[in-house]
């Protein structure tokens, strides 16, 4: 048993990061293609990706959509867990339903969906309309973080602020926001990671100024390349940077 | 600051039950008020009400004179102690006691030296920059009071506030906030279910009994002359016995003050002994038990073996079970309603 233990653990974490230790340590492949045997390691793809326009836009598109789809996802899911948490109103719970309801359509759906929307509309496809899109998978994902952080101890802590004077808008400044600060940390940071890596409602809408997934699909449409890899590496090195804020900030202070 | 509250036939109903019945009282300003009453009497209720946290359905309250109909809990003369303390648990004890005064305006160096003051006062100046979680359950309670008492409210309401803490830190909390009633003159209304308590702290206890005022007196009053069985029962124990026209099931009873009188006669056990104005006539001890303070012996009147009195005998009494005794009483009360 005191050896089978770590060996299914190894055996598990093996499963589950050996895709991206293939992809990282390839990324570094002193040759045209991303396969064993690796014949010598070098810096040039990171390069060739640092010094190209159409890639470190996507780049910078993905992180603009990633960081305003999530902060307007958070907002709009922190004041709807508030009102819902306070009152009970007839049809609370059709209205909670309705808010959790997009997390069960599939990206796809939702995507097109938008799609038609936009055409009916008038209007072309944009950096805009993913955003919007990202607003509509990350809210329920906010809403639900954020509405099941609410207990009683927030409840009573908003009562005593009104109680000593404060007026609505400084109940939650002052009290449900930094009372909340762990979960609406959290809800963000999930929030951006989902967008950054969000890839069907990104190719559905947009055209010209794409996010780096889109990019990145059409860099492999040419083919493998360890250029390739290191898209996905600098990708990975970012989402685990939102891992470590995020435990940096937010469990920190939990356990403090 | 300090102003009297005055309620006005307040009335408050849920769907179909009425949890207040047209409540009137009048509290001066600087008096310390218990509202007493067993879970789901209404006081709990009456004291959300004057907070502002519930509206009544019908009647008024005033506070100092001005109705409070309408007004937000924030707009209030008031604040309150709650159950739970509802600490800011981002805060450190300072910010908590300063949020009051932040809101109203007050410049930062201004509230800070207000809330040392009041830190002061429940002495926990010296931890001023730490966070409520690292305090226990009776410093929680004393910022929670310093952090009401910070904008100097006219009335303040207290809700339970001792209810978490165990007996001896509660007979200490009794104390200061008496204590503290006294200096700063501030109207207190406090809310509590344990009668021990309510005589510890009040200038007037307001007994309340399913969504009514049973009895409105100082202590003395409430405990001595209880104006119905059920004060008579909630503020201690008390002997009940049966009269009709002056019938009772000891025999008659000297003096016959009480002839001809129907109700039940309230005799609290301490006021059993022997001697008294009131003759009960002889017993037999069927049970003690040692007290401390007192021996409290069950005791069988011969007259009506059935019938069980409680009665306190001095610690020093020699006494064993099977002792008949012949038992006088003092300061008995005769209540209209029956057991």
């Amino acid at each position: 048993m005191k050896i089978l233990a770590p060996l299914y653990m190894a055996a598990l974490y093996a499963f589950i990061f050996l895709p991206v230790i293939v992809l990282v340590v390839f990324s570094f492949q002193d040759g045209r293609l991303p396969v064993p045997p690796l014949k010598g390691v070098t810096l040039k793809w990171y390069a060739d990706v640092l010094s190209d326009r159409a890639l470190l836009s996507a780049l910078w598109n993905s992180l603009l959509v990633a960081i305003v789809s999530s902060a307007i996802a958070l907002t709009l899911g922190f004041l709807a867990a508030v009102a819902l948490a306070r009152t009970i109103l007839p049809g609370s719970a059709l209205i909670r339903g309705l808010l959790i309801a997009p997390m069960t359509v599939s990206y796809l759906i939702i995507a097109l969906g938008l799609m038609n929307l936009w055409r009916d509309l008038g209007l072309s496809v944009s950096l805009w309309a993913t955003g919007i899109g990202h607003v509509v998978i990350n809210l329920p994902l906010c809403f639900a973080i954020l509405y099941a952080a609410m207990g009683d101890q927030q409840r009573s802590a908003e009562r005593a602020a009104r109680d000593l004077g404060a007026s609505e808008p400084r109940v939650l400044w002052h009290v449900t926001a930094p009372m909340l600060l762990p979960s609406l940390l959290a809800a963000f940071f999930l929030s951006v990671t989902f967008s950054w890596d969000e890839f069907i409602i990104a190719f559905l809408l947009t055209r010209f100024d794409v996010t780096l997934p889109v990019e990145i699909w059409s860099l492999l449409k040419s083919g493998l390349s360890p250029k390739t890899n290191a898209v996905g590496a600098l990708v990975f090195l970012v989402s685990v940077a939102a891992v470590i804020i995020l435990e940096l900030t937010v469990f920190r202070k939990r356990r403090a | 600051m300090t102003a009297p509250v005055s309620l006005r036939r307040v009335t408050q109903v849920y769907g179909n039950q009425t949890a207040l019945h047209g409540i009137d009282l009048e509290i001066a300003a600087g008096e310390y008020i218990v509202l007493l009453g067993p879970s789901g009497c209404g006081k709990t209720t009456l004291l959300n009400i004057i907070g502002g946290f519930a509206a009544p359905t019908a009647g008024d309250v005033l506070i100092g004179a001005r109705s409070m109909a309408g007004v937000a809990p924030k707009d209030r003369p008031t604040t309150t102690v709650f159950q739970d303390y509802a600490l800011f648990p981002h805060m450190s004890l300072a910010d908590n006691v300063a949020f009051g005064l932040r809101m109203r305006g007050v410049a930062a160096a201004a509230r800070r030296a207000k809330a040392m003051e009041m830190l002061e006062m429940v002495g926990l100046a010296a931890m001023a920059d730490r966070r409520p979680h690292a305090l226990s359950g009776g410093q929680r309670q004393r910022v929670a009071l310093a952090r009401a008492l910070a904008v100097e409210p006219d009335v303040l309401l207290l809700d339970e506030p001792l209810g978490a803490l165990d007996l001896k830190l509660r007979r200490q909390m009794q104390d200061e906030l008496k204590a503290i009633q006294r200096r700063i003159g501030t109207t207190f209304v406090h809310v509590t279910h344990d009668q021990e308590e309510a005589m510890a702290i009040a200038d007037r206890i307001v007994v309340m009994n399913a969504g009514r005022i049973a009895q409105a007196a100082p202590a003395r009053e409430v405990y001595l002359h209880p104006a119905s069985l059920f004060v008579a029962e909630f503020m201690g124990e008390v002997n009940k016995i049966p009269l009709t026209n002056g019938h009772s099931p000891l025999g008659p009873l000297h003096p016959g003050q009480f002839s001809q009188k129907t109700g039940t006669l309230c005799i609290r056990p301490e006021a059993i002994g022997t001697s008294g104005p009131l003759t009960l006539g002889p017993a037999r001890i069927t049970d003690l038990a040692f007290f401390g303070t007192h021996i409290r012996a069950h005791m069988a009147p011969l007259a009506a073996p059935d019938l069980t009195l409680i009665v306190h005998l001095p610690q020093g009494a020699q006494a064993t079970p099977g002792d008949e005794i012949t038992l006088f009483a003092r300061d008995a009360v005769l209540v209209a309603d029956r057991p």
